[in-house]
C-alpha cells in the first residue's frame, strides 16, 4: 500500500513492476490512468494546474487506500498522484489495485477512484487556449459516485 | 482562558480571493466553531467577505482532516478552507 504525490510523470508499467514483481500470489492488477484532455466542456484547454494542500494530501490519500484495503482482499496497491503544470496528453492519476482475483481489484480501483475525487484536496484551474483561467467546478457526478460506495460493496 | 494562536491555511480560489495563502490568527472568545471562524473572517475585510460570501460551498480541514461546519475550534493547531476538491 503506498501514496505518491509528485511533479513527475510516471510510467505506468515501472510501477506496477515495482509493485507485483516477485510475487506469486496475485492474480490481477488493475490499473487506472486519468489523462488531460484537450477539451473541457466544449472549451479548448491549453494547459491545467494542479494545486494542494501537501500536509494532507499524502495522508489523505493514506486514509482513502486503507479503506479500501478494509473492504477488499488487496495484495498490493498504489496511488499516484500529479501536481503541478500539465498539458492535454499528460498523465493526472495512476491507481493500481493487486488482488487474487479480478473483481476485487476492479471494484477497489473504481472505489479509490470516487474517494479520491471527493476527498483528497487536489484543485484544478484551467488555462484554455485564449489565455482565461478558471477555476474547475466540483461535480455532483462524483458526489454520486463516491455516494454510492456507502450502501456496502 | 487564554486564546491560542491558529494557522489558516486558503488553497485555490480562496486563497486568491483573501489574497494570502496563510496567516496566523487568535480567535476571539466568541469564536467555537469552524462556522463561527467563517462568520468572524467575512467581518475582516472585504476581500474575506468575497472569498466567504458562498460560505455553502467552502470546505474546511481541521489538523489535515476533513471537518463539517458545526465542529469545534478547541485545541486546533492548524485549519484550512477551500473550495470541494477536484482532483483525480
Amino acid at each position: 500500500m503506498s501514496v505518491r504525490v509528485q511533479r513527475e510523470d510516471f510510467d505506468v508499467g515501472a510501477e506496477v513492476k515495482a509493485l507485483t514483481g516477485g510475487r506469486t500470489d496475485i492474480g490481477a492488477v488493475v490499473t487506472f490512468t486519468g489523462v488531460v484532455r484537450s477539451a473541457n466542456e466544449g472549451k479548448p484547454l491549453e494547459a491545467m494546474t494542479l494545486e494542494h494542500y501537501p500536509s494532507m494530501t499524502e495522508s489523505e490519500l493514506a486514509r482513502v487506500e486503507a479503506e479500501a484495503a478494509g473492504r477488499w482482499p488487496l495484495q498490493a496497491s498504489l496511488i499516484v498522484h500529479r501536481v503541478g503544470r500539465l498539458v492535454p496528453g499528460d498523465n493526472i492519476v495512476l491507481v493500481v489495485t493487486a488482488s487474487a482475483h479480478r473483481q476485487a481489484a476492479f471494484d477497489a480501483a473504481a472505489f479509490l477512484m470516487d474517494y479520491l475525487k471527493t476527498r483528497a484536496p487536489f484543485w484544478k484551474k484551467e488555462i484554455g487556449s485564449d489565455g482565461a483561467e478558471h477555476w474547475v467546478d466540483a461535480r455532483d457526478s462524483d458526489e454520486t459516485a463516491a455516494e454510492r460506495w456507502k450502501d456496502g460493496t | 482562558m487564554t486564546s491560542k494562536p491558529v494557522k489558516i491555511l486558503y488553497f485555490a480560489w480562496v486563497r486568491e480571493k483573501t489574497g494570502k495563502a496563510e496567516e496566523v490568527v487568535d480567535l476571539p472568545a466568541g469564536v467555537k466553531t469552524v462556522a463561527d471562524l467563517v462568520d468572524w473572517l467575512k467581518g475582516r475585510g472585504p476581500e474575506y467577505a468575497e472569498a466567504f460570501a458562498r460560505a455553502q460551498v467552502i470546505r474546511a480541514a481541521i489538523d489535515q482532516r476533513h471537518v463539517p461546519p458545526q465542529t469545534s475550534l478547541a485545541g486546533v493547531r492548524e485549519i484550512a478552507f477551500f473550495p470541494p476538491v477536484t482532483g483525480g
